[in-house]
């Protein structure tokens, strides 16, 4: 950031409320159901009654993806809580699932709402029921009823390239070639997520898992196995997101937001973006550090988007906290990356075994630990202090937004 | 294991003006791509307009049909019912480095795949689409 330059404005955003609903396998609850206990916290998490929100927003919004995947639409919920609104957001087009945050913060920057409440909720596990997981093409069928395929999925679907997960196998074979990666070397990102899980009572896996396990799991799409893909789950992370005037009247330690990452330069593809290796991480952790005087090396605990367990790998060498094509090597024993480690990583258990609340559970833990209520897991400074600087990252392929949080004002 | 082409099932793309070109190419065995009569950039997925020069002279243009591997995956989790594991390509043409299809490599086992291999489109028929898929160019035919 140039010296010259008026600091960011969504520096003037802080996240004055954290709330989660319960968080599990098949809870067979309703989406709204999940949604408004989460709210309802972090509302009460922020001092703050339902008629204290002025503003509302979510990712994905209405209509998008697969069943249980977009959660609760803002009129669904402004009207659930009969919320009198001066802004409101939802979409599933931005930087990652954190675009709802991140336009929470830029609405009370400019002032169009002071206490925005911000949800993500997912129902996977519910909607799928016994079935199974599904593909992006909803996993088919036969006759003359087979719908078609327009857009992106018309270049992939045909060939059976049918999730995510097989667009990032790519990913991750192109690493393995280029940078040596090793199959032992990714499993320690799901082997400290499992490791993690265990000191987080809300987390979905708990048991322990070994090396073994991991090498033992069955392949999903080479070479990511069961273990590298996080878990279907039922939960809704909420947020309240309010001017930065509000943080001296906070009941718990304000999380400061410092600044976004939000680029996309290259091309918004899945398969033509230049440099299959990285995609948009690359992108939007290059903008979030040009605008802050931060530095990686003062970050003190990080929560990687974890979706597939290659996007943490990804994320580690896009923020600078190794460099590229090195996060084989970052990684290789875990104390890295452990909770003692230069870098405690997804500490809550991310979304391989903590549950897949897409995107959120990585903030909500980003801030938990940034106020000292990491229990069990908390993550201390060397001397014994909490952390100041959080890094969160949401995303993979051609979508990505960056955060960093701070415990004190920037 | 037994490899298998792609899925028992082939989720098809719907059939438009602006794409029907290029589903519908190897109807005679051929593989094409818009390309600007402007500054000769291959445009990948269509557009209306060259998005390098943004002349909108564009028009399909046979190409090689050879391409590389950039990656590769076998897809083992059955999303389609019955599907035995098959292999997924990323592949880039040879006219142009920075155009890619995400297709099915073939006739090839997946030990045999190498990132950089040198691949040739061979078209699989299903109604009104010919889905481009790539087998491995023949020994000694190899692009340079």
């Amino acid at each position: 950031m140039s010296p010259s330059s008026e600091p960011p404005l969504e520096r003037r955003a802080i996240i004055s409320g954290i709330g989660q609903s319960a968080v599990g396998r098949h809870l067979g609850r309703t989406d709204l159901d999940l949604t408004l206990e989460a709210c309802l916290a972090a509302v009460a998490d922020a001092g703050l009654t339902r008629d204290d929100i002025d503003g509302l927003a979510t990712y994905p919004g209405m209509g998008t993806g697969t069943p249980g995947f977009a959660g609760p639409t803002t009129p669904e919920v402004q009207d659930a809580l009969r919320l009198r609104l001066d802004w409101h957001d939802g979409g599933g087009e931005g930087p990652g699932q954190m675009r709802a945050l991140i336009a929470a913060c830029l609405a009370v920057a400019a002032g169009l709402a002071r206490h925005v409440l911000v949800y993500r909720t997912v129902s996977e596990s519910t909607a799928q029921g016994s079935g199974g997981r599904q593909g992006i093409g909803g996993g088919g069928g036969g006759g003359g009823g087979v719908p078609r395929f327009s857009g992106f999925l018309q270049w992939t679907l045909p060939f059976g390239a049918v999730s995510a997960v097989n667009w990032i196998a790519l990913v991750a074979q192109r690493r393995m070639h280029e940078f040596g990666l090793t199959r032992e070397q990714l499993a320690q990102i799901a082997l400290n997520a499992r490791r993690n899980a265990a000191a987080n009572p809300a987390a979905v896996y708990r048991d322990p898992m070994g090396l073994s396990d991991y090498l033992g799991a069955r392949m999903i799409s080479t070479p990511l196995c069961l273990f590298d893909c996080d878990a279907p789950s039922d939960g809704s992370t909420a947020f309240v997101v309010s001017h930065r005037d509000y943080a001296v009247d906070t009941p718990r330690p304000a999380c400061h937001v410092n600044a976004v990452g939000t680029a996309l330069r290259g091309r918004p593809s899945w398969d033509q973006f230049d440099d299959p290796t990285t995609m948009a991480a690359r992108d939007a952790a290059a903008s979030m550090w040009e605008r802050t005087e931060l530095q990686p090396s003062d970050v003190d605990v990080a929560q990687l988007y974890d979706g597939f367990s290659i996007l943490t790998m990804v994320w580690l060498e896009a923020l600078g906290f190794c460099g590229r094509g090195e996060s084989g090597a970052f990684v290789e024993d875990g104390v890295a990356i452990g909770p003692h480690g230069v870098l405690p990583l997804n500490t809550a258990g991310g979304q391989l075994s903590g549950g897949r609340l897409h995107g959120f559970g990585l903030i909500h833990e980003a801030c938990v630990q940034l106020r000292g209520e990491g229990g069990e897991r908390q993550v201390l400074r060397r001397g014994g202090s909490l952390p100041e600087v959080a890094a969160v990252s949401n995303g993979g392929g051609p979508i990505a937004g960056t955060l960093l949080l701070t415990r004190g004002a920037g | 294991m037994a490899l298998a082409h792609g899925p028992t099932i082939r989720l098809l793309p719907r059939i438009v003006q602006e794409n029907e070109f290029f589903w519908t190419s190897g109807s005679d065995g051929r593989l094409r791509f818009l390309r600007c009569r402007q500054c000769s950039t291959y445009v990948h997925p269509p557009a209306p307009r060259c998005p390098e020069c943004l002349s909108e002279d564009v028009s399909p243009e046979v190409v090689s049909g050879r391409a590389t591997v950039v990656a590769y995956t076998v897809n083992v989790q059955q999303w389609i019912p019955g599907s035995d594991p098959y292999l997924i390509g990323l592949v880039a043409i040879d006219e142009q480095e920075s155009v890619r299809l995400t297709t099915n490599l073939v006739e090839v086992e997946p030990e045999e795949v190498r990132n950089g291999m040198a691949v040739e489109v061979v078209f699989e028929h299903h109604d009104d689409v010919y889905l481009p898929l790539f087998r491995p160019v023949a020994t000694g035919t190899g692009t340079s």
